[in-house]
C-alpha cells in the first residue's frame, strides 16, 4: 500500500502545512521574483518554511512548486529549469520531512484552453515535466490545487496518471455567488466539479484557497452530502487579507479558526491545513485540535 | 426595430454569432448577430442606436449576471466575441462613421503577478460599453505605465492582482504615478483585493463588478 493511504489508515486525520508564498515572502524575498527558483538559488529559506512546519506539527507537507510548470516558469524564461526545480523542491521538502509525508505541490498554468493561449499538447509537456521532476524527487502524492478550470485539470490528472502508485489530490476553489451558491471561476457547482474530478481518477479531493475558514465549511457539507465515503482535504485561506501599517495581514488568526476546523472534524475531512495567510501558529492549533479530537473519539 | 433591438442584446449575452451557431442550444436555426444586424440596417437604424440600445445593452446584462455569479469566465467570453463580431459588421457597413468612444483607459496586471483573466474580462466590459482599452498586459512595473501616460491621453488606469503577494505592488504604483505628478484615477480590482485594501492605498475606486468600474468611469465624462 501507498505510504498515504497506509498513514490515513492509521491516523484517519492528517495534519498537513500552512501557506509557502506568503510565508517566503514574510522571509524578506521580493515578491517580482518567481518564488521557485529558491529551490536552486536559496534551498535554506525553503527548507526553513518546510522544517517550519514539521516542527509545528504537520504530517503531510507540500512543496514550493505551485508555480513550476514549464508553463509558468516560461515567464520569467525559466522553461528549460522546470524538471530540476521541480525536483529540488521535492528533496528541500522531504529532507524537511524525515519521516513525514510529502505532496507534489502543482498550481494552474494561469493561461486558458478555452481562449486558445494554451492547447493541450503544450499543457501535456508541462505537466508532465513538472510531475516528472516531483516523482523523481521522491514526493509520496501529488497536489493539484487552487484549480478551477477542469479541462486543464484533467489534461494533469491523466499525465499523472501514467506515473503509477502515486495518489492524486485534487483541491478546487470555489467562489459564493449572490444567491450563496458555490461555483468555480468557469462556472461548475460544488456537486458537478466533484463527480467530474471523482470521474478522472482522483483519489482525494477538496477545497483550499478562498474566503476563509469559516466560509469553507459551508462547501464541505455539501460535499459531503453528495460524497459521503469520499476522502477530502481543506486547506482553506486566513481569511482576506488587508493591509495594516505597510503590511499584509490575515483576518483570519489561529484563534479565528477553532471552530471552523471542528466543524471539519466533525464532516470527517482526511486532511486539513491552510492556504494564503497561514503559518506555522496555524498549524500548531490545528494540531492541537486534531490530537484532542483523537483523544475523545478514541 | 425595437424587437430587433432585445434580440440583438440577447444573442449578444449568449455569444450567438449568426444563425449557424450552436449557442445557445434552445436558438438552433435562429437568427443571431449577423441576422439581426442586417435586419436592422435594413431598416435604416442609425449604427449608434444598434450599439447603445442592441450591443452595450446585452454586454450590460452581462456584467450583471457575471457580477451575480449568474454566468461565469466561459459566458463572458463568448460574448466577447460575440461583440467584436458586430462591431467588425458595423465598421464594414459604416466605414466613414466613427465607432463612439468615450475615453481611453489603461488597463494592467502589475508587478510580478501574470493573471490576465480578471484584467481581460473588465476590457470586454468595458470596451463593450463605448470604453477605449490600452492594454498594458500582466506584469506592468509603474515605469511602462508612465511611458504610456506621457504618450497618450488616458482618463483613467486599472490595476488588477490575482495573488496576495503581488497586490503590494499597485500600492508602488499608485505612489509612483502621484510621485510622477500624474493624478488621473485608479481603480483597483482583483480576487484578494477589498474595499478597505483600496482605502488604505489610497486607490481611486474599487469593485468587485466591472459594471461599476463603468459607471465610475462614465461620470468622469
Amino acid at each position: 500500500m501507498n505510504k498515504l493511504f497506509e498513514k490515513l489508515e492509521n491516523l484517519k486525520i492528517l495534519v498537513s502545512d500552512g501557506a509557502w508564498g506568503t510565508e517566503l515572502i514574510k522571509s524578506g524575498i521580493n515578491s517580482n521574483i518567481c518564488p521557485e527558483i529558491l529551490n536552486l538559488e536559496n534551498p535554506d529559506k525553503v527548507f526553513n518554511i518546510a522544517k517550519q512546519y514539521i516542527e509545528a506539527g504537520s504530517d503531510i507537507i507540500s512543496t514550493n512548486s505551485f508555480g513550476a510548470s514549464k508553463i509558468k516558469l516560461n515567464s520569467y524564461s525559466l522553461s528549460n529549469k522546470t524538471y530540476i526545480i521541480n525536483k529540488t523542491a521535492a528533496e528541500i521538502s522531504k529532507k524537511a520531512a524525515g519521516d513525514k509525508l510529502v505532496m507534489g505541490s502543482i498550481g494552474p498554468c494561469g493561461k486558458f484552453l478555452l481562449t486558445d493561449e494554451i492547447n493541450e499538447s503544450e499543457l501535456e509537456e508541462s505537466f508532465y515535466l513538472q510531475i516528472k521532476g516531483l516523482v523523481d524527487g521522491g514526493v509520496d502524492c501529488l497536489l493539484f490545487e487552487t484549480f478551477y478550470d477542469l479541462d486543464e485539470l484533467s489534461i494533469g490528472i491523466n499525465i499523472a496518471k501514467d506515473f503509477t502508485n502515486i495518489p492524486i489530490i485534487c483541491s478546487l476553489t470555489f467562489n459564493k455567488n449572490n444567491d450563496g451558491n458555490f461555483f468555480t471561476l468557469m462556472g461548475n457547482s460544488i456537486e458537478n466539479a466533484f463527480e467530474e474530478l471523482l470521474k478522472f481518477g482522483a483519489n482525494i479531493v477538496g477545497v483550499n484557497c478562498g474566503n476563509g475558514f469559516n466560509t469553507t465549511i459551508e462547501i464541505l457539507k455539501q460535499i459531503k452530502l453528495k460524497f459521503p465515503s469520499q476522502k477530502l482535504i481543506v486547506q482553506p485561506n486566513a481569511g482576506l487579507p488587508e493591509l495594516v501599517s505597510e503590511k499584509i495581514i490575515y483576518t483570519e488568526t489561529p484563534e479565528k479558526i477553532v471552530t471552523a476546523v471542528e466543524n471539519y472534524l466533525e464532516l470527517g475531512v482526511s486532511i486539513i491545513g491552510g492556504c494564503c495567510g497561514t503559518t506555522q501558529e496555524h498549524i500548531k492549533t490545528i494540531r492541537k485540535l486534531v490530537d484532542q479530537w483523537r483523544n475523545k473519539n478514541r | 426595430m425595437e424587437d430587433y433591438l432585445n434580440k440583438l442584446a440577447y444573442c449578444i449575452e449568449k455569444g450567438r454569432l449568426n444563425s449557424q451557431s450552436k449557442i445557445p442550444s434552445n436558438m438552433l436555426g435562429q437568427d443571431g448577430v449577423e441576422e439581426l444586424i442586417n435586419q436592422l440596417i435594413q431598416l435604416n437604424t442609425p449604427p449608434k442606436i444598434i450599439i447603445e440600445k442592441g450591443l452595450i445593452k446585452g454586454m450590460n446584462e452581462v456584467g450583471n449576471k457575471f457580477r451575480d455569479g449568474k454566468i461565469f469566465i466561459p459566458d463572458v467570453l463568448l460574448s466577447a466575441k460575440a461583440m467584436n463580431y458586430a462591431i467588425e459588421l458595423l465598421k464594414k457597413e459604416f466605414p466613414s462613421e466613427n465607432m463612439p468612444i468615450k475615453g481611453k483607459v489603461i488597463l494592467a496586471t502589475v508587478e510580478g503577478d501574470l493573471h490576465s483573466i480578471g484584467k481581460n474580462i473588465v476590457k470586454v466590459i468595458l470596451e463593450g460599453n463605448g470604453w477605449k482599452v490600452i492594454d498594458l498586459g500582466v506584469d506592468v512595473s509603474s515605469e511602462k505605465i508612465i511611458v504610456k501616460l506621457k504618450e497618450d491621453e488616458i482618463k483613467a488606469i486599472g490595476l488588477s492582482a490575482l495573488l496576495t503577494t503581488t497586490m503590494l505592488n499597485m500600492k508602488k504604483i499608485i505612489i509612483d504615478l502621484r510621485n510622477s505628478g500624474f493624478n488621473l484615477p485608479v481603480a483597483i480590482g482583483g480576487a484578494p483585493v477589498t474595499q478597505k485594501f483600496a482605502d488604505e492605498i489610497q486607490a481611486d475606486f474599487y469593485s468587485s463588478d466591472p459594471n461599476e468600474f463603468v459607471n465610475f468611469l462614465d461620470k468622469l465624462n
